[in-house]
């Protein structure tokens, strides 16, 4: 199984996402990092110290901004150069795109949400949770190339210490690809009070109904000695700081206690949080995803078990 | 402007979803409603519209019933429907279902088409991508806010390491974020009108897709075997009738995580 592992870079580092497929990958056999942007060829090199045999640069100007159409022209165009029988991507707001433009292009097949991958006689064979993790689904391609995303966090990063021979490539851009530009890019602080070292979180959703109600969470979080956090809907509204937020494009974290207050549980939300200890949340509909993974589930209204549940910590600790 | 939302019907979120062992298709029989987050698309396509002029179209592909879901749109405030509803398209993966919708959008020619963050039942958030190659046009994803003046549209969305903005000429393809907007709720006028709003329902033969390109057959991915994932263990469920907060401290001291 020839693997192409595409290998997202931000500020000079390789992804630690993409090292982790790359891991799992090498253990197929013929595991090639690919590497797109300028400085490609040198971020490429450092793909064999995680398992690649060989590494694929292209740094072609049209690659500079992380924007997924023109990752498509190239990649297709590495695919047919190569013949290689599967294309694997770690999970990114960038990388879903690319490989879901990729397989429209390619008419190939797209497995997503993978959580592991296995050889088995001689085919590629995913794990899929599915319907909020509520199925485990073992799913296939029927021809190739096979086109994965892999869910974040699924796999880490192995140190092999070995290199990899690099090879440039290039490709002819679609015009289409081109038309969508990057006006604007802000790196958001990500450090600011650190929710990653937390013993306690309480974190808030939209549930919460408005950014005041935030100061619930803050009070019983004081109460308890941990950090608040928030999920991205509320982030992307603007009522809580970009460092707090948990989940796929945010934060790892993995407390011994989480207190969800007004979350739905989101697998987005969810890969951030799930190795925390106790999960214990607060939701008023019943039917709400997050129940199907807490350990305790309390149906009812946030505003008033959040306040009372303060003053209950506080009396304790006094 | 012509603006084209991507909706679709959805089992209800107080329907166990299952997977049917015998087909390895979802079990859509069950109560059914419009995908929450496609809320969303409809809500900034209407906002779009009022503040444009214009007109706003869903496309649909599932089953024929999901025309009942559609008609939620419609009482919002959409103008039209069109379901693609095919036997032969049943079963569709990314694939298949990219390869129709881009027929169906073919055939509106829209100058925007939007998608709605995830479907709750595939929870893919990966089609705008897929249906934007199709159709060659520029496509912006998870865009939280969103605005449109003449013949170009500026979208901002969230990555891992902060916020890009993005700007792209129509016609463009994309896909919002549900933090875009708080979609609107029917009215009453809304809901008496939308029986009476154009309701179009095509086959894959009326969009000139062949059988074969759509459905399982037209799909490259298979469902091999059906497993259950590992559970948490035991869940210790509180109804609130006064006292959760307290049996929340109890079960925390009991527990030594204070
Ligand atoms: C590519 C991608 C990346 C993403 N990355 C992330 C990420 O990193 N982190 C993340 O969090 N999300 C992420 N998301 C978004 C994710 O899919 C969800 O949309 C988001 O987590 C929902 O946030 P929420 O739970 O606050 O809001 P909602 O889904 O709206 O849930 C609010 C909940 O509050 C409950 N509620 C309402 N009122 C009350 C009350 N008074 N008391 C108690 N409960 C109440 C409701 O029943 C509901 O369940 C991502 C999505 C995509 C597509
Ligand atoms: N069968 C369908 N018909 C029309 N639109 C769809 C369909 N499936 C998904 N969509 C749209 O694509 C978005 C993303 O879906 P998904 O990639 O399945 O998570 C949804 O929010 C809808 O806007």
């Amino acid at each position: 199984m020839r693997v192409l592992v595409f290998l997202e870079h931000h500020e000079g580092q390789l992804e630690k996402g993409g090292l982790g497929v790359l891991a799992k990958a090498a253990t197929f056999g013929n595991a090639a990092g690919v590497v797109l942007g300028p400085g490609a060829s040198d971020l490429a090199a450092r793909a064999g110290a995680f398992g690649a045999v060989k590494a694929y640069a292209c740094d072609d100007d049209a690659l500079a901004v992380p924007l997924p159409q023109p990752r498509v022209d190239a990649l297709a165009a590495l695919v047919e150069k190569t013949g290689a029988d599967a294309v694997l991507f770690a999970a990114s707001v960038l990388a879903a795109d690319v490989a879901a433009g990729l397989a429209a292009r390619l008419d190939a097949g797209l497995n997503w949400d993978l959580t592991d991958l296995a050889l088995v006689d001689g085919e590629l064979i995913g794990k899929r949770p599915a319907l909020g993790d509520t199925v485990l689904v073992d799913v296939g391609w029927k021809g190739s190339p096979r086109i994965g995303l892999v869910r974040s966090g699924a796999f880490d990063p192995v140190e092999t210490g070995g290199s990899a021979e690099v090879e440039s490539f290039d490709f002819a851009a679609e015009n289409f690809s081109a038309l969508a530009t990057l006006i604007e890019q802000t790196q958001e602080e990500s450090s600011g009070p650190s929710i990653e070292d937390a013993e306690i979180i309480v974190a808030g959703g939209r549930g919460l109904g408005s950014p005041e109600a935030f100061s619930l969470l803050e009070e019983l979080a004081a109460a308890l000695g941990g950090a608040v956090a928030a999920t991205r809907a509320v982030v992307d509204a603007g009522w809580y700081p970009y460092s707090t937020q948990v989940g796929q494009t945010g934060k790892n974290v993995s407390p011994k206690l989480y207190i969800a207050c007004g979350i739905s549980g989101a697998i987005q939300h969810k890969v951030g949080m799930q190795g925390s200890g106790t999960i214990i949340a607060i939701n008023k509909d019943p039917n709400a995803p997050i129940f199907d993974f807490c350990d305790i589930s309390v149906v009812g209204d946030l505003h008033q078990i959040v306040p009372k549940l303060t003053e209950l910590v506080r009396s304790n600790r006094a | 402007m012509k603006i084209a939302v991507c909706v679709k019907q959805v089992p209800d979120a107080t329907v166990h979803k299952r997977i049917d062992p015998a087909t390895k298709r979802l079990d859509r029989s069950g109560e059914a409603t419009l995908n929450p987050t496609d809320l969303n698309a409809v809500e900034e396509a209407l906002r779009i519209k009022e503040a444009q002029g214009g007109e706003v179209v869903l496309v649909s592909l599932g089953p024929a019933k999901a025309t009942d879901s559609l008609r939620k749109a419609l009482a919002m405030g959409a103008d039209r429907a069109v379901l693609v509803s095919d036997d032969a398209a049943a079963g569709s993966d990314l694939l298949g279902t990219c390869r129709v919708l881009a027929a169906a959008l073919e055939r509106e020619a829209a100058d925007l088409v939007l998608f709605g963050q995830a479907s709750s039942d595939g929870d893919g958030a990966v089609l705008w991508a897929a249906v934007a190659d199709r159709l060659r046009q520029p496509m912006i994803s998870q865009v939280a806010s969103l605005t449109v003046d003449a013949g170009s549209i500026t979208g901002k969305r969230q990555t891992e390491h902060g916020y890009d903005v993005i700007s792209a000429p129509l016609p463009a393809v994309i896909g919002v974020s549900d933090a875009i907007n708080e979609p609107r709720y029917p009215s009453l006028k809304g809901i008496m009108g939308a029986k009476s709003k154009p309701q179009e329902s095509l086959s894959l033969a009326d969009l000139g897709v062949e059988p074969g390109a759509a459905g399982e057959a037209g799909s490259e991915t298979t469902v091999l075997e059906l497993g259950s994932p590992p559970s948490r263990g035991d869940q210790i469920k509180i109804e609130d009738d006064g006292s959760a907060a307290q049996k929340i401290l109890d079960l925390v001291l009991e527990r030594r995580l204070l």
